[in-house]
């Protein structure tokens, strides 16, 4: 019996908040449908036996991400539009203590179901892979090494979410800044430069998914994951300096 | 007891608290009376640490609320506005509280009970019960209950209510009334703000008047209704300069 609340009190409370919204539910069970769905049609529709079949059956990936980073905004933003965020920190004065328990608890959530999905995604895509294109298997160390980053991908975009849904409290303009952030950043003409090997998308779709080397992305996809996750905890750095300063 | 000590609260130009200094006891309910857009609110808030004093500081029993080691079993609070997630259940609401400071889930049905939460439908099975629906879909009323229920779960001595019987029906708002009573004999420290001169006067033993963010009375509501030819006079007569 501690004295005084400690993390794995406020972890648990995170826990149950999470575990008691069907939203959450549907929206991991939206996106298994979507990454088997489309794993399955680039599967079934790849005619190149020299491309790279695991990255074209990933292709959900980014459907995938734009619901995780979604449900991480949610996650922190149906406090604030609900309310409920009063009852959270009023039990919980020490801030920084609340934003940790929901990474860390929500992160978890969102790194299992990443892998489920992804793993799910790939499995049956490659069962749809058909003539003379080899079909890849999990055995290859590149083909799991994707498969597993994918997943690790999912999860940080979901923490991104929860730093942007921290720092901006409205959830309409924090999926509006994630979905920039993710995905028209690299439609803005930065696919092309040299920059681009720093933008999330594009780091998932030609290095951390890719089985083979993508002209420009000189980094491992192990270092592209590194500057992801750095993202996800500068982010997060910032959204509990925020949460502490900010009147509730 | 809560302790309030030149409070000063500001958002950009405008001064909400001023300079507020008043002590609450415990053992009566204290009632906290001001017109709308007094400062009631915003001093209930700087109490639960959710907003930020500019000056000044407000303690329960000795302590800054940030520094209790388990605010929900020392000050139970019924904020302003609903505080739970429409689309979680009463009880998952409750669940997650106790949680968080560690007090026993078996209390989440003691509550809800004391509540009138927990009632059996007409099914007779709790699982369509009010405490398990959508807290979203629940009453008015039957919101505030779980509002309720959320700050007695701790079973704290100290007890903030903020407007309580607001929208609520006379039934509802006579159950409030006595709940408050009852908790306050008990020993407890109620304090519960109100714009409504006349239920205060059912309610509380005590009165902290404000207006424009500044104490104007620190009194009883014998005393101040001895002081004019009605309790709403004198209330009149105290706030009467005070309004923007």
């Amino acid at each position: 019996m501690s004295n005084s609340y400690t993390f794995r009190h406020v972890a648990r409370m995170e826990w149950i908040k999470l575990r008691t919204l069907r939203s959450v539910r549907w929206t991991l069970l939206f996106a298994l449908a979507g990454m088997i769905g489309i794993g399955i049609a680039a599967g079934f529709n790849t005619k190149n036996p020299h491309g790279d079949v695991t990255n074209n059956i990933l292709g959900g990936g980014a459907l995938g991400s734009v619901l995780f980073a979604v449900l991480g905004v949610l996650v922190m933003t149906s406090e604030y539009s609900s309310g409920s965020i009063r009852a959270t920190l009023a039990a919980i004065p020490r801030r920084p203590l609340v934003l940790a328990a929901k990474a860390a608890i929500w992160g978890l959530t969102a790194l299992v179901a990443g892998e489920l999905v992804t793993f799910a995604g790939f499995l049956a895509g490659a069962a749809f892979v058909h003539g003379a294109v080899p079909r890849p298997a999990l055995s290859q160390p590149d083909v799991l090494r994707a498969v597993a980053l994918s997943g690790a991908y999912l999860c940080l975009i979901g923490l991104i979410g929860l730093a942007l849904g921290v720092i901006v409290r409205h959830g309409a303009a924090a999926v509006t800044a994630v979905v920039a952030v993710v995905f028209v950043a690299p439609l803005a003409g930065l696919a092309a430069t040299p920059a681009s090997k720093f933008i999330p998308e594009l780091i998932y779709a030609n290095s951390l998914g890719a089985t083979k080397p993508v002209q420009g992305f000189t980094f491992s996809p192990w270092a592209g994951l590194a500057i992801i996750a750095a993202y996800a905890a500068a982010l997060l750095a910032v959204g509990g300096w925020l949460l502490t300063r900010r009147d509730a | 007891m809560i302790e309030a000590h030149g409070l000063t609260k500001r958002y950009g130009q405008i001064t909400a608290v001023d300079h507020l200094s008043f002590d609450v006891r415990p053992g009566v309910v204290t009632g906290f009376l001001g017109p709308n857009g007094s400062g009631k609110s915003t001093t209930m808030r700087l109490i639960l640490g959710l907003d930020a004093a500019d000056h000044g500081t407000v303690t329960i029993k000795g302590r800054a609320y940030h520094d209790l080691p388990f605010p929900l079993r020392e000050v139970g609070a019924l904020p302003e506005a609903r505080a739970f997630h429409p689309a979680r259940s009463a009880r998952a609401h409750l669940q997650a509280l106790a949680a968080s400071n560690a007090i026993p889930p078996s209390r989440v049905d003691q509550t809800l009970q004391l509540v009138g939460l927990a009632s059996a439908s007409q099914h007779g099975a709790s699982q369509h019960g009010a405490a398990n629906r959508k807290a979203g879909q629940l009453s008015l009323g039957m919101a505030q209950r779980l509002g309720i229920a959320a700050a007695l779960l701790g079973d704290p001595p100290v007890l903030i209510f903020d407007e309580p019987v607001n929208g609520l029906d006379p039934e509802g708002i006579r159950w409030i009334r006595n709940l408050m009573r009852s908790l306050a004999a008990e020993g407890r420290t109620v304090f519960v703000s109100s714009h409504l001169i006349a239920e205060m006067a059912l309610t509380a033993e005590r009165l902290i008047v404000i207006g424009a963010g500044r104490l104007l009375a620190d009194t009883t509501v014998a005393e101040l209704s001895a002081s004019s030819a009605s309790l709403e006079d004198a209330f009149l007569a105290l706030t009467a300069g005070s309004n923007p």
